[in-house]
């Protein structure tokens, strides 16, 4: 399991961490979406195109995506934790918060970077 | 039985001087069946200065001498009587039925740990956990080299360093504040308020030396990190010690924030 890896306290540093780093960067996004001529212009899919395409704004989402990911497949892996115990359970808790994760980080990234890039 | 009440009846009646309360006791025999479970109610004659400890003795005397009930000091030393009394985990032998403003006391054992008849449960988990978090303080053998015979050789501390712990050493083992616990609740791999609180104790000691073996322990996927900080714990002790304090001193300790007495370095 991932503590085999890492022991609790640096997962917790990275858990408290991310959330800091996280609310700080969703601000940052929650400002510019409010700023750039409203929320529901913000939303119009040519603005959420041009976002992606502008690479620093990219980079802060694929940022936040990160962070995002790692805080709350940790919180799941706590909370699953929590409610069984068991050894097996308990490593594919771990095992499968950890798969869920990258998995979504890949997902998402893929969305990002082909946005970017101008293939949709 | 003759001598019991209906449940639910409010009998705290004033019968000449003497008043009586129902006492509501949760019988319950595990080992040889696990399926009945309930509650006999027993009126119990009490005065001002009556606990509810000695009103279940009261019952065992003159009533129902059936009762499983652990006790031993009678004055909130030994930790033994850990109940729940209305829903509350307290030590019988230190609450008074006078305090509890109710014409119905329900005891039952404490939440938390396996029963093993009515009110008396087993401990063996928090004893466990207990010498899990190393509850001593951890000298090298090297140190008395040297020390004559029949000498001792003492570890001064100064009044600061004393205060840094000493409430955590009050702990009587009673159990109350796991039993209060709600993460004790779900997770039956939680180390508990009572050891976390206890490894606290020895590292804020400034003449221990057993911290890095200590923290390993604790820094695990059921150990400090678990805590939700509900702080029900630091409510329920009869000690007057806060144990949801001791966990986030030991967590700011390992976050490295300080804390501790941080001196493994200490001659």
């Amino acid at each position: 399991m991932a503590t085999a890896i890492l022991r609790e306290s640096t997962i917790m540093k990275i858990h408290y961490g991310t959330a800091l780093a996280a609310v700080a960067l969703v601000a940052v996004h929650v400002l510019m979406r409010l700023t750039s001529g409203g929320f529901a212009a913000s939303l119009e899919y040519e603005t959420v195109l041009a976002n992606y395409r502008f690479l620093p704004y990219a980079l802060m989402l694929e940022i936040i995506l990160v962070l995002l990911s790692i805080h709350g497949f940790n919180g799941l892996r706590v909370i699953l934790l929590e409610l069984r115990q068991g050894p097996r359970y308990e490593k594919a808790v771990s095992y499968g918060c950890l798969a869920a994760m990258f998995a979504l980080i890949a997902y998402g990234s893929r969305t990002i970077i082909m946005t970017n890039m101008g293939m949709v | 039985m003759a001598l019991q009440a209906a449940a639910g009846q409010a009998s705290a009646q004033q019968t000449g001087t003497q008043r009586t309360i129902t006492l509501r006791i949760a019988r319950s025999n595990p080992a040889h069946d696990s399926s009945t479970t309930g509650f006999d109610d027993f009126d119990v004659p009490y005065e001002k200065w009556t606990t509810v400890l000695d009103a279940i003795l009261e019952v065992k005397k003159s009533l129902d001498h059936s009762v499983a009930v652990r006790y031993s000091c009678r004055q909130a030393t030994c930790g033994s009587c850990g109940m729940m009394i209305n829903g509350r985990p307290r030590l019988a032998c230190f609450t008074k039925i006078d305090e509890l403003n109710s014409s119905v006391i329900t005891v039952e054992p404490l939440q938390n740990f396996p029963v093993i008849r009515d009110l008396a449960v087993g401990f063996d988990s928090l004893f466990e956990n207990h010498r899990e978090v190393r509850p001593y303080l951890d000298r090298e053998n090297t140190e008395l080299e040297g020390v004559p015979d029949g000498e001792l050789k003492e570890y001064p501390q100064s009044p600061e360093e004393l205060e840094q712990y000493i409430q955590f050493a009050n702990c009587i083992k009673c159990g109350l504040c796991n039993a209060a616990c709600p993460t004790m609740a779900t997770d039956s791999s939680f180390l508990g308020p009572q050891a976390l609180a206890q490894a606290y104790r020895y590292v804020g000691d400034s003449r221990d030396k057993g911290k890095d073996s200590r923290l390993k322990v604790i820094d695990d996927s059921h150990g400090i990190w678990r805590c939700h900080f509900a702080g029900s714990c630091s409510q329920v002790c009869p000690k007057g010690v806060d144990p949801a304090m001791g966990i986030q001193l030991l967590r700011g300790y390992m976050l490295g924030f300080g804390g501790g007495s941080g001196n493994n370095n200490q001659k």
